[in-house]
């Protein structure tokens, strides 16, 4: 958040004594150092307790490397479902009027709310063995649930209402005028969308792409239910991590947790500079309409 | 506010919208239609696919877990739901959620007033950093802050000798939810914070008012409606929370074992009737604090309208 950091001057009226002003922020520092930095720390800590050699190892070992094709594979899959979602939902949502909006965004929203272990269970209710569907799926030979779809499903769910959610607010505060313009200038449909919206919504359709990628990449607990826990087909990372970790294995855990938490850190970064483009093209754009 | 202020503000604390109400309000005969007429294409494609994906996705799943507790009783129902098991793990949730809440509450008023009201070194370094809640997987968090906090770990060692212990007992799990819930409270309260006028204050100031009635009668009053959002955003994700918690639990029945792991406890053992039972419960719950916290948003534009 850029805004938060462009402290506002301050007369000595409105402002507290300099030892207080240590003191709280002594006391928010320390907070987060051991509830953030410190964790954040240990991660990397643990995996090299054990030097660089005993770490390499654990994270080219086979089934890690497996667990990690995995949890790529069904981001690559979940990403587009919920981009292509999240576009068609906020162009319907911010840039129309109808009846029932209100409803379809907390309808869009629930997911956020529910507990990954309920989402898990949802599926398994649709797709496992004694659901809705099983007999029609084992008649078929189709797996679904303790399968690479059932992990990809509960992920889906999971990262629904990123994009959604990014771009409502931003296209509806960014009205219908430019795109009236260009329809009234004889675009079609899709030449307004790529060449007026899309680059209207740039930064902030990155911006939900990387928090649903993050997300994507890290669930457990709805991709715990449904997964079955196959080493080497139906793990993956984070789940690999738990399997390691309860046999006690902690270099390889932590090994492989860091792999995680440095696509974290990631994804700390380039949500920064996300917010930092934003900010100065929103700059940018303020300084030209002054100009006019 | 909050959303023009900040142009790319965090989807997972973003806080669930209220319409505005254009000046180009629907006329009385534009009322009577679904929709009101625009130039632009594309409605009833965008609209027609959201609402076919929403339901696949979500909604026809959520009404699969409905329909599947309906196959029990009502007296199996209750009887599911009440069991003493259950009941201790409703309470050791809703009270670890909640403390963990109010620990956030009071953490994250702190940070988000240091953060947007003073400078140091690190600070964007530091601002950035509270969002690691959201982007680190939960399995990770656990098992760093077990580590951590076990009793042979960095922070647990010293806390052995003042007699508390904290991995594999219920604070350990008071522990992890502050971790997950820690963002929702800064950053709901920080670009509150940031939009305060500098006016407000000075005048305060100006009539006689100590520097803590300030903070007291004019800045706090002005935090309470994001600050009680991003309390319940944190109890909400706090309650459903599973990854993080079942490292540093301990997971013992009556004692550390939270609902989340009793659904799954249940489906391990194929009672799928008494899984979905728990997790119907745990839906309701959801829906219920989805309606406070609309509900105080609509208190919060209500009131902030108002005072404009």
């Amino acid at each position: 958040m850029l805004l938060a950091t462009a402290t506002v001057q301050r007369s000595a009226a409105t402002r507290e004594p300099t030892w207080l002003r240590w003191l709280l922020i002594g006391g928010a520092l320390a907070f987060l150092g051991f509830f953030l930095v410190l964790p954040l720390l240990s991660v990397f800590a643990e995996a090299l307790r054990k030097g660089w050699a005993l770490y390499w190892q654990a994270l080219v070992e086979p089934d890690a490397l497996s667990a990690l094709r995995l949890t790529l594979l069904v981001t690559a899959v979940a990403l587009p479902l919920n981009l292509v979602f999240g576009v068609a939902a906020a162009w319907a949502i911010a840039k129309f009027d109808f009846k029932g909006k209100s409803l379809l965004i907390t309808l869009i929203d629930l997911p956020f709310s529910v507990s990954p272990v309920v989402a898990g269970l949802v599926y398994v209710l649709l797709f496992g063995a004694q659901g809705w569907f099983g007999p029609w799926l084992m008649a078929h030979d189709i797996k679904i649930i303790f399968a690479i779809p059932g992990i990809v499903l509960a992920t889906v769910f999971i990262t629904f209402p990123f994009i959604a959610r990014e771009l409502i607010p931003l296209m509806e505060a960014q009205g219908t005028e430019e795109e009236q313009a260009a329809m009234v200038l004889g675009a079609s449909g899709w030449q307004m969308f790529w060449r007026v919206t899309l680059p209207n919504i740039k930064w902030g359709l990155l911006y939900g792409v990387i928090l649903c990628n993050a997300r994507a990449m890290g669930e457990f607990g709805a991709v715990s239910v449904v997964s079955g826990h196959i080493r080497g087909l139906t793990n993956t990372t984070p789940l690999h991590v738990e399997i390691l970790y309860n046999e006690y294995n902690f270099v390889a855990a932590f090994a492989c947790a860091s792999i995680l938490a440095l696509l974290a850190l990631l994804t700390l970064a380039a949500k920064t500079w996300v917010e930092w483009q934003a900010e100065r093209q929103r700059a940018l754009d303020a300084r030209m309409a002054m100009d006019e | 506010m909050a959303e023009l202020t900040n142009p790319v503000p965090d989807a997972a604390l973003r806080l669930p919208m209220q319409r505005v109400d254009h000046p180009s309000a629907p006329s009385r005969a534009g009322m009577m239609q679904f929709k009101q007429a625009s130039v632009l294409p594309g409605f009833n494609l965008a609209l027609g696919y959201t609402v076919v994906y929403l339901s696949l996705i979500v909604l026809l799943p959520l009404s699969a877990l409905v329909l599947k507790t309906t196959s029990l009783s009502w007296s199996a129902f209750w009887q599911v739901v009440t069991a003493d098991q259950v009941m201790a793990a409703y309470r050791l949730t809703f009270g670890a959620s909640l403390l963990a809440a109010v620990i956030n509450l009071f953490a994250g008023l702190l940070v988000a007033w240091v953060l947007v009201r003073y400078e140091f070194v690190g600070k964007r370094l530091i601002d950035a950093l509270v969002d690691l809640p959201f982007a680190l997987p939960t399995a990770v968090a656990g098992i760093a802050l077990t580590t951590l906090y076990a009793p042979n770990g960095l922070i647990g060692e010293w806390l052995v000798p003042l007699g508390i212990q904290v991995a594999f007992k219920p604070l350990g799990i008071v522990v992890a939810l502050t971790f997950i819930g820690l963002p929702f409270v800064v950053r709901t309260v920080q670009p509150v914070l940031q939009d305060l006028e500098a006016e407000l204050e000075e005048a305060a100031a100006c009539l006689g008012a100590s520097r803590w009635q300030t903070f007291r009668k004019v800045i706090f009053p002005a935090t309470v409606p994001a600050l009680l959002t991003g309390f319940t955003l944190a109890f909400a994700r706090a309650v459903g929370e599973y990854g993080s918690v079942i490292f540093i639990a301990g997971n013992i029945p009556f004692e550390s074992e939270i609902v989340p792991l009793l659904i799954i406890g249940k489906l391990e053992q194929y009672d799928y009737a008494g899984a979905t039972a728990i997790a119907t419960v745990m839906l309701v719950i959801s829906f219920g604090l989805i309606f406070l916290i609309n509900l105080i948003q609509w208190w919060h534009t209500r009131r902030h309208g108002m005072r404009k």
